[in-house]
């Protein structure tokens, strides 16, 4: 299976602050990784690094198999990044943010509306302005944006956080359905009971590195197959 | 460039047309101005006269800085900005995107201030090609300097101070071209021709920096 994500000795800063203090991680595609870790222990600016916008300060990094120091621009039209805040357009509607982000990916718009579909985002509040929404609708946006792009790289903030609980169950088979079709997701979180069963490795992090590497439910499951 | 400039300042507008900052706020600010400057004068029609150049331009440089704080903070917060990069955009097609929305703002900002000038300050203009002319190239000039100097200055809690410290010295070209170009349209001078040329320039250059230097500044 080829790389998708291949980093060594990754170190990557905040002002001064070394937010990533020489991260080593290999991930092949078609697999999900699951971050756990404290706050501050640099799950959220992993994700930043593996976007591309977060610039590495040492050593190396490849992603989709474009150089992160010197192709950040390529690596981040090729991953979809689900943050706490969906950085959409608060005075257009979901289906006009979906539409703009699909035109500017050079996507067909047309997928925007069966995207929104499967989040639940239809009728009224599908013709509200997204910052009268509920957080937990925005992130439901956000993540009909990652469904229409189909990002060969996921990269999910705390994905479960502010959702019911039909949408957190729909964000596990997002990424089971992501990773079948061969994309590569890497997924941060606070709520291990949710989120290690969707994972076929789990990492912790501590200090801007990764402390320890464990298998998840995933690869479990399919190894007792 | 020009795909993702179109689909830029579509959706500027669109964002406008939908809270019309621009016309509730940006525009009664410039009106509001332009009527205080007339008190500060007093009943004088000759005075006002004289007077409804530099004041036009002032409001408008003003209103231009209002605007462009307004069109900056689509993109203003972190993820916004950041899910933009992520579009895969090219930053100079989002560069003229900006420009080209906030020109077309800026546009009716100043046909609102030349009624303004007529009527409260008894203009009449004789050459009314190049009061266009001027305004029009004002316009692109004050667009491209403000979103160029506004990328640079960073998010929105800095940006609200910073961005008038750093254009307003900029755009004193802008100020001194218009109001002679005004003058001229008016008819109390002959040499409009020169001063809208200056604005040409101001607008070609930082059109063109605007271009080179966005995609790297929005990376810094």
């Amino acid at each position: 299976m080829a790389s998708a994500i291949h980093l060594r000795s990754a170190v990557a800063l905040t002002g001064r602050f070394p937010v990533l203090a020489g991260v080593d991680l290999d991930l092949d595609e078609g697999s999900v990784l699951v971050v756990l870790g404290a706050n501050g222990a640099g799950k959220t600016s992993l994700l930043r690094l593996l976007a591309g916008l977060l610039a590495l300060q040492s050593g190396t990094g490849e992603i989709l198999g474009c150089d992160l120091s010197s192709h950040s621009r390529h690596v981040r039209r090729r991953v979809g990044l689900l943050g706490h805040d969906v950085g959409l357009y608060d005075e257009l509607r979901p289906l006009e943010n979906l539409t703009f982000a699909l035109r500017a990916g050079r996507l067909d718009p047309a997928l925007a509306a069966p995207a929104l579909e499967r989040t639940g985002i239809t009728g009224r509040v599908a013709e509200t302005p997204l910052g009268q929404l509920s957080a937990g609708q925005r992130r439901r946006v956000g993540l009909a944006l990652l469904i229409a792009r189909r990002p060969r790289l996921w990269l999910l903030d705390e994905p479960h956080a502010s959702l019911d609980a039909p949408t957190r169950e729909l964000v596990g088979e997002l990424v089971e359905e992501a990773a079948r079709a061969g994309a590569t997701v890497v997924a941060t979180s606070h709520e291990p009971e949710l989120s290690v069963p969707m994972a076929d490795l789990v990492a912790t992090m501590a200090g801007g590195m990764i402390a320890r590497m464990d298998l998840g439910g995933r690869q479990v499951f399919e190894g007792g197959d | 460039m020009l795909r993702d400039a179109l689909l830029v300042a579509g959706r500027d507008l669109r964002i406008e047309a939908r809270s019309k900052v621009a016309l509730w706020q940006v525009v009664p600010f410039s009106v509001l101005a332009m009527i205080l400057f007339t008190f500060a004068l007093g009943p004088n029609p000759a005075a006002l006269t004289v007077s409804a150049p530099g004041f036009f331009w002032i409001a408008l440089l003003f209103a231009s800085i209002l605007a462009t704080q307004r069109s900056l903070s689509i993109e203003g917060s972190q993820a916004t900005r950041e899910s933009t990069r992520l579009l895969g955009l090219d930053p100079a097609g989002v560069f003229l995107g900006k420009v080209g929305a906030l020109v077309a703002e800026l546009v009716v900002i100043e046909t609102i201030l030349v009624g303004g000038t007529v009527l409260l300050y008894h203009v009449a203009f004789r050459n009314w090609l190049l009061l266009v002319a001027s305004c029009a190239l004002a316009a692109i000039g004050l667009a491209s300097a403000s979103v160029l100097y506004g990328s640079l200055a960073g998010g929105d809690r800095v940006r609200s101070t910073l961005l008038p410290i750093l254009v307003l010295p900029v755009v004193a070209p802008v100020l001194i071209a218009g109001s002679r170009a005004f003058v001229a349209a008016i008819g109390s001078s002959g040499d409009g021709g020169r001063w809208v040329a200056v604005l040409a320039v101001f607008a070609i250059v930082y059109s063109v920096l605007g271009i080179v230097l966005y995609g790297p500044m929005e990376e810094i």
